[in-house]
């Protein structure tokens, strides 16, 4: 069963066809991504001192994930100081009780949303419903998603998948119903703030992720564009606050490193434009109770991993997706996980394990291009090839395959192996080379050839030559 | 004083792109550098390694230190194939525990160098004397840009080359899509960035594109050809040895 893995009709070769032939959706995906990364590129060019940053937020996470044990206990400690009760959730069903219960208990049926890819990760608005609560995103491209019963298919640009007049479409079926929209960016943005406004007022819960949790201080800190997340942390009386364990920093002037390389890398800012942070709660003064949720989630199953834990230094930034030409052209619906990309094909693997998450590492040509912009230096190539490894050892294989790499790498054991080898197919490269150029090709080189032409089978290897004419070179 | 260098031309080039090593020993010799051919050499275990068959590649590992053992240099005509040296090595060499092993792969690693690296970072050259008048696009292959980060070299070779006029190449640093085994395992979404690729290329208006590793133009003049665009592909080795004495090789 296992070794049938890469025939099963799941996995990203099969997922990702249906969006790869969506011109569509292609050409939506190569003008947003290009935009975004020429805007990194540029903003990303003018400091000087960008590599000592990323050393810099490198260095930070390592420490953090060396003594994460420390941190997360001193962070609860700091919270409770300021008045926030902090909650341990081992897995996503336990999360998602516990911020449902903390609901009921205010008697609510409905919250709002900032943009977190943690609740994401637990399907927290889906559970909630099932359970007769409402959850209301409120940033805009979230808010699309939703509106749309789709999937996000960008970290930081949900909707990236979406052009403006579907947009607008789906705007007048929703929450402008009886309007008629133009598409225009300005009208379709008034048209939900006319709707959130009165979300942002009447809701008395609210529900976030976090960016980073300062030990220290129990300072929590949220990034966002739209100043949604401003009102939502601000307005309720009660905030509920989802982060995984490895958002915590040491200190709070950690936080200054990663405001430099967060809004750079991902939105191509130099500056992030509503940057929230709060300690506890304060009397008369934004929420009067504050929830901070800490949720494991396999993440210390992924900490136990020396070549892989490097994927929890990752700070959501999306630059690896904006430049990964294969992200480009099948966008995130394929990955099948709220962490699509790059980045996806490291963490999901690590942190769901599931048959189709299995076929992520092999999604990437490793081509190095999300390794280069990498705000915290995650080694992306390094940690596919490393969990490709692993994948196989765990059984996860075609046996075929495998046969043929022995095989291969027996050939390759001894010169004089691979040159008779060789010479056996220079022999008979006039009948091979008919066959790849127009004869029935099985597997792999038909595959091949199905865009391509196979080179000829020159007439004698470089080997062969040498024996001939160069054993005296130079002398 | 003269230099020797022991050739690494790869498994793939030895089988299927000899002309292309040939070319390089003859540029090495103009420039009076010695080549040495270690004929037990096969395969760097890259293909191996980037598969998920690791502990494969470390008897591959072995048998490379062990072919170039004593070497003064190496010079290797793949990006891909130096970066997986330069990257990959020591750490597989690691694995087997094995102290002598670990540390000739210590003492070899530093010594191998990619062809074009070679060239001007080692030689301290630039102008080989080749003349190819031709409009030519150069293609930076993701190890020989992200991981060698010697694309200077070449643009900096070819500049020099007489008659050659280098045309700029949209989205060049972007992927070819080939990726080894990935070209077989993800075939559409390969394909879809080879057509993107080729369509650059030809928008181009090149006559020939230029690269660094003999993989990537295999995969790509696979679909020049297929779509019958006229386009050639050539390793720089190979335009470096154009108009040398004794013409083409
Ligand atoms: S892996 Fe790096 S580039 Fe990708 S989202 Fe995370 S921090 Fe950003």
């Amino acid at each position: 069963m296992k070794s049938e893995m890469a025939k099963a009709k799941t996995g990203f070769p099969f997922t990702s066809i249906e969006q790869i032939n969506n011109s569509q959706l292609r050409a939506n995906l190569k003008s947003a991504t290009s935009a975004i990364r020429e805007k990194r590129a540029k903003v990303v060019g003018e400091k000087q001192d960008w590599e000592e940053l990323r050393r810099t937020g490198e260095r930070i996470k390592d420490e953090v994930l060396s003594s994460l044990d420390e941190y997360l206990l001193q962070l609860e400690e700091s919270v409770t100081k300021v008045g926030g009760i902090v909650h341990w959730a081992a897995d996503s069903s336990e999360a998602n009780r516990i911020i449902l219960s903390l609901i009921q208990e205010h008697g609510e049926s409905e919250v709002i949303k900032v943009k977190s890819l943690t609740t994401d990760e637990l399907d927290l608005n889906e559970y909630l419903a099932n359970h007769g609560v409402s959850a209301f995103e409120t940033d805009l491209a979230e808010l699309i998603v939703q509106l749309a019963h789709d999937k996000p298919s960008h970290i930081l640009v949900p909707a990236i998948h979406k052009s403006r007049s579907e947009i607008k479409e789906l705007f007048e079926n929703t929450i402008s119903k009886g309007r008629v929209l133009g598409d225009g960016p300005a009208e379709l943005a008034e048209a939900s703030r006319l709707y959130l406004r009165q979300k942002f007022l009447s809701s008395k819960v609210a529900v976030s992720g976090v960016n980073f949790a300062v030990a220290e201080t129990g300072t929590v800190c949220i990034v966002e564009s739209e100043g949604n997340g401003r009102m939502c942390l601000t307005l309720p009386k009660v905030l509920i606050s989802v982060m995984g364990i490895e958002k915590v920093l040491p200190k709070l002037d950690d936080l200054a490193v990663f405001l430099e390389l967060l809004p750079r890398s991902s939105t191509g800012e130099r500056m992030n434009p509503y940057t929230s942070t709060w300690t506890g709660v304060h009397p008369g003064d934004g929420p009067e109770e504050f929830h901070l949720v800490i949720l494991d989630n396999r993440r210390s199953h992924v900490l136990a991993d020396p070549v892989g834990r490097q994927a929890l230094r990752c700070i959501r930034c999306s630059a690896c997706l904006n430049v990964c030409p294969v992200y480009e052209r099948s966008g995130g619906h394929a990955y099948g996980s709220v962490y699509p990309g790059p980045i996806g094909a490291i963490l999901s693997p690590q942190l769901f394990a599931t048959e189709a998450s299995l076929s992520l590492p092999w999604a990437s040509t490793l081509c190095g291009a999300c390794y280069e912009v990498c705000p915290v230096r995650i080694d992306i190539p390094r940690v596919l090839v490393h969990l490709r490894e692993k994948v196989i050892s765990e059984g996860y294989k075609s046996k075929s395959e495998e046969a043929s790499f022995r095989l291969i790498a027996l050939v390759l054991n001894a010169g004089r192996r691979f040159d008779l080898i060789q010479q056996v197919a220079t022999r008979l490269r006039r009948p091979l080379n008919r066959l790849f150029l127009a004869g029935s090709l099985p597997g792999v080189l038909g595959k091949w050839r199905a865009a391509r032409q196979i080179p000829e089978i020159p007439k004698e290897t470089f080997r062969m030559w040498w024996r001939a004419n160069g054993s005296d070179n130079g002398n | 004083m003269t230099r020797t260098v022991s050739l690494f031309v790869s498994c793939f080039n030895d089988m299927m792109f000899p002309k292309t090593a040939r070319a390089a020993v003859k540029v090495l010799n103009k420039l009076n550098v010695k080549v040495r051919f270690p004929d037990e050499q096969t395969c760097c275990g890259q293909i191996h390694f980037n598969t998920g068959y690791a502990p494969m590649a470390v008897s591959l590992v072995k048998h490379f230190v062990e072919s170039f053992r004593g070497s003064d240099e190496v010079v290797a005509l793949s990006a891909s194939c130096t970066a997986m040296v330069r990257e990959h090595y020591l750490e597989l060499a690691s694995r087997t525990h094995d102290n002598e092993l670990i540390s000739r792969t210590e003492e070899l690693v530093p010594k191998v160098f990619e062809f074009s690296e070679y060239l001007t970072g080692v030689l301290g050259v630039t102008d080989v004397g080749a003349y190819y008048p031709h409009k030519v696009s150069y293609h930076p292959t993701c190890h020989s840009l992200r991981s060698l980060h010697i694309y200077h070299s070449a643009v900096e070779l070819l500049g020099a080359v007489k008659g050659l006029e280098l045309v700029d190449l949209p989205y060049a640093e972007q992927c070819c899509g080939f990726g080894g085994t990935f070209s077989v395992k993800n075939s559409a979404m390969s394909t879809a960035m080879l057509a993107d690729k080729t369509a650059s290329i030809v928008n181009a208006r090149a006559e020939t594109v230029v690269a660094v590793d003999n993989s990537c133009l295999m995969h790509i003049s696979g679909a020049l050809r297929k779509n019958g665009t006229g386009v050639s592909v050539m390793h720089l080795a190979e335009v470096l040895a154009q108009g040398m004495d004794g013409g083409e090789i």
